[in-house]
């Protein structure tokens, strides 16, 4: 097989420092205040349905503005960009009607964070496109029915097949990694991992895939359930570069579970957390100065290797963590005695 | 978790449980969930399922099963062990569990290209495997064989598709014993010595097996099953078999199989003699008829009717059938609530009842509680619905609120109180521990409380009650105001806390009275007459008390100091400590300390009075001591094998030397400079002496400064850790108040026999004082060793601010992970502190009153007010 050249500078580049990525790609597109025009441009003009909102479309629409939000995020530090693609599988785009359209669109958006990048990109500074893939609008694991526990508004093969399409287009488009973000239910990210798996065997390329897990409340588990170390185990499979949280909590909230992880993972840990919660307007309004602070003792701590924004942080909140993680080191990978890790919600080890 | 010995659950296999066929071939999922609930609660840490039954469509089945117990979480909190024979039901089972799962089986039956191309499809999928000593000639038998075949396959994977050879579990085939088969004779022996050499030669790999076939011979006879299982199983173990699929719950201990029965049994495991299986068929029938019999007693009350079989769960606290005959009253109800109304609280009277005749004990209500909380469970979602039609909020005796006070943490006995209230039909609003005053009296004016109880441990909290009796005299409350906990006290309810409220007061010694207390409290006829007794009660202890008060009398504290014990150091010189410095322990485990839990204050804990062993035997309680003292030890089962509990100690060793009279000066571990590090501050006895008695105190046990001698101080904290808590709280969550208390008494229990253990460890490994020590338990617990380790805030330096010392000292953050709340109060609350004193001449005594002029010169050497003082030490004030 072959390995692409940017895995191994990845790696060695991981080794060195703390590596940083972009921020939120959603509030930097509300800012523009786009109008329906705006998404639809002259390509889809006659599209039977808004599309205000589909914010992966622009990759095909206003493929500039996205461009210019990556720049903004690489002028501020970040080394690994995300393409705008975490709605962009076939589930989540026929709220849209717009399945037809996801090669193009992850494909586009490939491209444009690969031109943005390569203009910053240096052999002392190499920068890294991640092709994100989202945790699509349905869930393999729970019931939407409270009638039926035993019904599933999707099945398993159903997400391979999608997140297949999605991750080839990235692939074919030039990404560097695969980014299985903002993972609510395991079952999905396996699936997931499974299309990048076959992809893999098909194309004998083989990416460093990033897994992001997101805890949505201050229970410590998953939407579906899981405890941190369980959903590590439940993914490790995938030989994750690496594996970590984002969204959902501010990095005041995220802290406990990034440690759980930080102390149970024999891989590079990832984190990317909101800039706060969302005051009564949904607004994010965690100033880059805390988020960085936050952040910043992170990394005193060690607990971090990739570190970065969801929701709500800008080019500034990216530009201040650049500042306070600047010259740390990044946290020491923990080698473990071979055990056989299970999880169902809560992770069981078994001793050799 | 970690764990060593994994009990996989088989009741969840249609070819091995026919209960469970049934009710899948019924497609009665909702019971068929219930089997797995039940598997996970007797402690299985994987569940098994399998479906492969010719009459049924195994793989919607599968799926369908897997979805629905994804929907529980007390379920599928463990990890689930997909087994088929055939492959697309494995696969299917696959896309449908999110976390990594086992799968039951692959091999090399039909050839290596078969074999490697599933392995490699569970690699994609995540899932670890099991793979059987089967190959293209068939089952392994003999156990060269079986090790052979298991080789092979381990090879194979490893090098051709780098599986991860910690993912693989071998089942090298537990076949049929005792069959009057020659050939089955070495069936078992052949497994042990298979494993044992899998084990050495296949480094990280596991070793399971499916434990049942074994005992095929004997279906029917269960006792001889049993001690067949946990027999082949101990030795098993013993090389390496560290998985097996069992009936979780159906083991017994190794060590109590009866002497003749295990002798044979093993003959037979073992192959160790010709006519082994005779033998023990001989034998066998006479176990037969006693399961048979108690099998037959045990169920005879299923036949009564829907009332009376909820009378019996509840009075019983069987919980096994309740939510089905729940379900039958509420189809026979016009509503559910009837059932409550009804049968249940019919049930919980008759408990009750037997409760206040002393028929029943406390952890037989608790157990009736958690029946009774099942029920009500299953009950919610149907009342819920009728309540949408009419406004049918339920009606109850009265609303209680109860709280751990501000700066404590202790919870156990509040939380048995909660439980006999609910019990008794009263609604309980429990707000925790560390319970600011403003939020209780915010609570309760929001709620309308119809009561409120405080609860305490450390003495701080006697303060934090009186502060909040003030507070609720300032907001102008009404409602009586309960107290109870451990240092609480009628005498100082009546001196000091009802004072300061302007309504009934009342001290509640323990839980068996709670009930009796309130329902007085919020009877309508038995409220005035009531609360009247009460207080001309507590005005006579009152005026008792500072009678009590005028004639006590003290010395002053110079007198109390020449008047102190003078020990000659020359004679009786210090000893230098073996390993001075810190020793710091992390994940102790568990079932060291099992040995060194003084058993008696547990059952107080459960309001059964009685020294152990002989409250077991007890004619009116020890049968209830016996119930407890049994599910206590199975929960300390489930504490070691899951690894429920972390705990953690930090000891150090210090040179010091009495200063300044009272105060003990620690210096760092360097003898020659001397470099103080901190100062600890002792209190005097000061009550009148005459003749041979000293006033103590415990500076008195360190050689001073003066005489340049160095004398040593030790100092240590203890801790099972956050585990009691958390597993308290997953108990609660599943309206499990039983093991809720349980899991904390347990906690509690094994904190003061960790300290127990570390000071026996000190005596005669650290410090070394008495090296060849040799003492039981029970003389433990009678503390007859030489030395001693009290802790601040109990007699001998009733101060609980020293413990702030003594955590900075020890660094308690950073090596054991507890902490000091506001009111001194160790956290976690399994934590135990203390200071050792190693002269042969120091003993435990009681501090008592003190002076004024003592608080005084205490107040200066810490450097803080007399105000200040005089709060921590309140109860000690003698004027």
């Amino acid at each position: 097989m072959i390995e692409l050249n940017m895995a191994n500078t990845l790696n060695s580049e991981a080794n060195k420092r703390i590596l940083l990525l972009d921020g939120a790609m959603g509030t930097m597109i509300q800012n523009q205040k786009l109008t329906e025009k705006d998404y639809r441009n002259t390509i889809f003009k006659n599209h039977k349905i808004d599309l205000k909102g589909n914010n992966d479309i622009l990759n095909i629409t206003q493929p500039e503005l996205i461009k210019n939000i990556h720049e903004e995020f690489l002028t501020a530090g970040a080394d690994i960009i995300l393409t705008n693609t975490f709605n962009g599988t076939s589930i989540s785009q026929s709220d849209y009607s717009m399945e037809n359209h996801v090669y193009e669109i992850n494909l586009s958006a490939a491209k444009i964070a690969r031109q943005a990048v390569n203009k910053f990109s240096s052999a002392e500074l190499p920068r890294f496109v991640a092709g994100s893939l989202g945790p699509t609008n349905k869930t393999a694991s729970i019931s939407p029915d409270v009638e039926d526990p035993g019904y599933r508004a999707i099945e398993y093969d159903d997400l391979v097949i999608a997140y297949k399409e999605q991750a080839s287009a990235l692939l074919d488009g030039g990404v560097d990694i695969f980014l299985i973000e903002t993972v609510f239910d395991t079952l999905n990210a396996k699936a997931a991992i499974s299309a990048i798996f076959q992809i893999a065997d098909e194309t004998e390329i083989v990416l460093p895939i990033m897994i992001s897990g997101t805890i949505t409340d201050l229970s410590g588990r998953t939407l579906t359930g899981q405890t941190p170390e369980a959903f590590l185990h439940s993914i490790r499979h995938a030989k994750p570069f690496s594996i970590g949280l984002n969204c959902a909590l501010g990095p005041g909230h995220m802290r406990p579970f990034i440690d759980e992880l930080s102390r149970t993972a024999d891989t590079h840990i990832c984190a990317y957390p909101n800039a706060g919660l969302p005051n009564e307007f949904g607004e994010y309004d965690e100033t880059p100065e805390i988020t960085a602070e936050h952040l910043g003792e992170w990394a005193d701590a060690g607990l971090i290797n990739i570190i970065g924004g969801c929701c709500g942080t800008t080019p500034a909140h990216i530009s201040e963590i650049a500042k306070a993680i600047s010259g740390k080191p990044p946290r020491k990978i923990p080698k473990f005695e071979k055990q056989m890790r299970l999880s169902g919600l809560e992770a069981l080890i078994v001793r050799s | 978790m970690k764990s060593f010995f994994i009990n996989i659950g088989e009741r969840t296999n249609v070819t091995g449980s026919a209960r469970f066929r049934k009710l899948i071939e019924a497609e009665d999922y909702s019971a068929a969930v219930e089997v797995a609930r039940q598997q996970v609660e007797n402690g299985a840490q994987i569940i098994d399922i399998n479906m492969d039954e010719g009459m049924l469509q195994s793989e919607s089945a599968m799926i369908r099963f897997l979805r629905i117990i994804a929907a529980e979480p007390d379920i599928s909190r463990v990890p689930v062990m997909i087994d088929s024979s055939k492959w697309s039901v494995i696969e299917s089972g696959l896309k449908n569990v999110q976390g990594k799962a086992i799968v039951n089986s692959i091999s090399l039956k039909e050839g290596e290209s078969v074999f490697l191309k599933q392995a490699r499809c569970l690699q994609r999928y995540g899932a670890a495997t099991v793979v059987m000593a089967f190959d293209e000639n068939g089952q392994a038998e003999t156990a060269d064989r079986k090790f052979e075949v298991c080789k092979r396959a381990y090879k194979l994977l490893i090098n051709k598709i780098d599986f991860s050879p910690e993912d693989i579990i071998f089942d090298p085939n537990i076949f049929a014993v005792a069959t009057g088969i020659e050939e089955h004779n070495n069936y078992a022996l052949a497994f042990i010595e298979a494993t044992k050499r899998i084990r050495e030669e296949l480094p990280h790999c596991h070793v399971s097996g499916g434990l049942s076939n074994l005992s095929f011979s004997f279906r029917g006879n269960e006792t001889v099953r049993r001690a067949m299982h946990s027999a082949f199983l101990y030795h098993a173990a013993k090389v390496g078999m560290n998985m097996a699929i069992v009936n979780a719950g159906q083991l017994d201990l190794y060590e109590e199989i009866e002497k003749e029965l295990l002798e044979r049994v093993e003959d037979v495991i073992l192959n160790r003699r010709e006519d082994a299986t005779d033998r023990l068929l001989e034998i066998a029938d006479g176990y037969q008829t006693k399961t048979k019999l108690n099998k037959t007693a045990d169920l005879s009350w299923r036949k009564e009717t829907n009332s009376m079989r909820i009378n019996h769960a509840l009075v019983n606290g069987l919980d096994e059938y309740i939510i089905e005959d729940t379900e039958e009253a509420r189809l026979t109800s016009k509503k559910a609530l009837h059932v409550i109304e009804g049968p249940l609280m019919d049930g919980m009277n008759t408990v009750g009842e037997l409760f206040g005749e002393g028929k029943m004990f406390l952890p037989q209500v608790v157990k009736s509680a958690r029946v009774m909380k099942k029920a009500v469970g299953h009950l919610i979602p149907f009342m819920e619905e009728e309540r949408g039609s009419e406004d049918g909020k339920k009606t109850n005796a009265g609303k209680i609120l109860l709280a751990t006070v501000k700066g404590d943490v202790h919870d156990i006995g509040k939380n048995i109180v909660g439980v006999v209230l609910q019990c008794n039909d009263y609604e309980v609003i429990d707000l925790g521990v560390m319970v600011s005053a403003g939020k209780i009296l915010q609570v309760a004016k929001d709620e309308e409380v119809d009561a409120i109880g405080l609860s305490g441990l450390i003495t701080p909290s006697l303060d934090e009650m009186c502060h909040v009796a003030s507070e609720m005299s300032r907001e102008d409350f009404k409602v009586p105001l309960l107290i109870g906990g451990a240092t609480t006290s009628r005498l100082h309810t009546a001196v000091k806390i009802s004072p300061a409220y302007n309504n009934v007061v009342v001290h509640v010694p323990d839980a068996s009275k709670a009930v009796g207390v309130v329902s007085s409290l919020l009877s309508s006829d038995k409220k005035d007459k009531f609360s009247e007794e009460i207080s001309i009660k507590y005005e006579d202890l009152r005026k008792a008390h500072s009678q009590g008060q005028r004639e006590r009398e003290l010395s002053t504290i110079k007198v109390a100091r020449d008047n102190r014990l003078r020990i000659d150091f020359s004679v009786d010189p210090p000893v230098k400590p073996l390993n001075p410095g810190r020793h710091t322990y992390n994940n102790y485990p568990v079932e060291k300390l099992i040995d060194f839990i003084d058993w008696t204050p547990f059952f107080k804990t459960w309001d059964l009075s009685g020294k152990y062993p002989s409250i077991l035997k007890d004619k009116i309680i020890g049968k209830a001591a016996t119930q407890l003292h049994q599910d206590a030890i199975h929960m300390l089962k489930n504490i070691v094998d899951e690894n429920w509990f972390k705990p953690k100690a930090v000891i150090q060793i210090w040179p010091a030397n009495r200063i300044d009279n009272d105060d003990i000066e620690i210096y760092d571990n360097d003898t020659q400079s001397k470099k103080p590090i901190a100062r600890l501050h002792m209190l005097r006895q000061q009550m009148k002496r005459n003749g041979q008695r000293k006033n103590l105190s415990l500076a008195d046990f360190i050689a001073p400064s003066e005489n340049d001698i160095t004398d040593w101080l030790g100092g240590f904290i203890v801790t099972i850790g956050e585990g009691p808590d958390k597993r308290s709280k997953i108990f609660e969550e599943e309206q499990d108040d039983y093991s809720a208390i349980m899991v904390k008494a347990l906690g509690d229990r094994l904190a003061e026999a960790f300290a127990e253990l570390m000071h026996l460890k000190v005596r005669t490994e650290i410090w070394g004082y008495q090296a060849d020590e040799d003492f039981t338990n029970e003389s433990l617990i009678a503390e007859k060793y030489v030395g001693i380790r009290p802790a601040p805030g109990y007699p001998a330096c009733p101060d609980h601010t020293e413990k702030d010392t003594l955590f900075n000292i020890l660094d308690a953050k950073e090596t054991t992970g507890t902490k000091l709340t506001e009111n001194y109060a160790m956290f976690p609350a399994s934590t135990v502190s203390g200071l050792y004193f190693a002269h042969p001449k120091s003993k435990y005594f009681g501090v008592g009153k003190i002076g004024k002029d003592q608080i005084k010169d205490y107040a200066k050497r810490k450097k803080q007010s007399l105000k200040e003082t005089e709060k921590w030490l309140s109860p000690n004030l003698g004027y």
